[in-house]
């Protein structure tokens, strides 16, 4: 009967945002928009969205007025490369077809600075990843990249951030690793970073070979950690260590 | 232009402590560090940071290496007139940006 509960427990443990078990400080921080560092980048973002950029002489602004509850639906379907896409990635293409304009690198400051701008409008929504049955391949193949054990080290997202979440590695709290916060500040970086740049940051942390940034990998991952993290409210940009 | 964020009250008592909260993004080069070519990058960060208020100092700070990427700058003043706060910062290669704003005193 115990080991009944148990289960029954775990098979309907919610998903635990980690700005819950972060110190008094940085949760001030990050609520405060006046004291988040995120919020610079936002500001930024905002500037370019409204900036006639490319051939096309168009602005994001030009073609989508408010883009609340957007960011939590990404990943999502490209009908174009038949692939899941991520925000950033989206971005990137729109700015690529409509705006004609030079292409922005993963994890430059303007691709952050916009990406940050669309994912603060959700801010407060949960999560809702689509549920498109073309993206079950790779979100199948994602659960599996984030199972696998990887690098000198052994180790796999999960046997962290699922087995032992809430435990210690060090003096550091161990999260769940949910992805409702990103872009985010690390103070770390002293920068904000998106999601696939956490990733690389553990995988190289494990000694892994870390695939290139916008590599289909770190989309199939972040896909599932938006299934994993469905219905976590998006606090984009969140304040980590 | 470097992105700032300042957050102070529009109006307050006269007399009355009101607390400032100052933001700036900025690259920070620490001076440390060796580019491609081995060589050290100069260091690029901000210095001093002034806040006047109607051209008198009220606060004042001077800052090194090791801070914070994007410093964030907290401190509070006396309300006293109605008049205008200008926040500057300047740092290594001459850079320097002000931001001013409006207080109502009553």
């Amino acid at each position: 009967m115990k080991w009944l509960l148990l289960l029954v427990s775990v098979a309907a443990a919610e998903p635990r945002s980690g700005a819950l078990d972060m110190s008094r400080e940085l949760q001030a921080m990050q609520a405060d928009d006046s004291a988040n560092p995120g919020m610079l980048w936002v500001q930024e973002g905002e500037a370019l969205f409204h900036r006639a950029e490319g051939r096309a002489q168009k602005a994001c602004a030009d073609c989508h007025a408010g883009l609340a509850g957007v960011a939590t639906r990404y990943p999502a379907w490209d009908e174009a490369t038949a692939a899941p896409i991520d925000l950033a990635g989206r971005i990137q293409q729109c700015r690529a077809e409509r705006q004609q304009a030079a292409p922005l690198a993963r994890e430059s400051e303007p691709l952050l600075a916009l990406a940050a701008f669309v994912t603060r409008q959700s801010r407060g929504l949960p999560l809702a990843p689509p549920e498109d049955p073309r993206l079950a391949p790779a979100l199948a193949r994602g659960e599996a990249l984030f199972r696998q054990r990887r690098g000198q080290l052994n180790l796999s997202c999960a046997q962290c951030h699922e087995e032992r979440a809430g435990l210690r590695l060090g003096s550091a709290l161990i999260p769940e690793g949910q992805a409702n916060g990103y872009p985010q500040y690390r103070l770390e970086w002293q920068a904000l970073g998106s999601l696939q740049r956490r990733l690389r940051n553990c995988m190289v942390g494990v000694r892994a070979t870390a695939p290139a940034f916008g590599a289909a990998e770190y989309t199939e991952i972040e896909l599932f950690l938006a299934r994993r993290g469905a219905g976590l409210a998006v606090e984009a940009p969140a304040v980590r260590p | 232009m470097a992105r700032v964020l300042l957050n102070l009250p529009r109006s307050a008592a006269r007399g009355a402590v009101i607390e400032i909260r100052t933001l700036i993004m900025h690259p920070m080069e620490s001076g440390f560090r060796p580019g491609t070519n081995g060589t050290i990058l100069p260091r690029d960060i901000i210095t001093r940071f002034t806040c006047d208020y109607d051209g008198e100092v009220v606060f004042q700070a001077e800052l090194s290496s090791a801070i914070a990427a994007n410093p964030f700058i907290s401190f509070t003043t006396v309300a006293t007139e109605s008049g205008t706060l200008s926040f500057t910062w300047e740092g290594d290669d001459d850079f320097r940006q002000t931001e001013t704003r409006a207080i109502t005193v009553t």
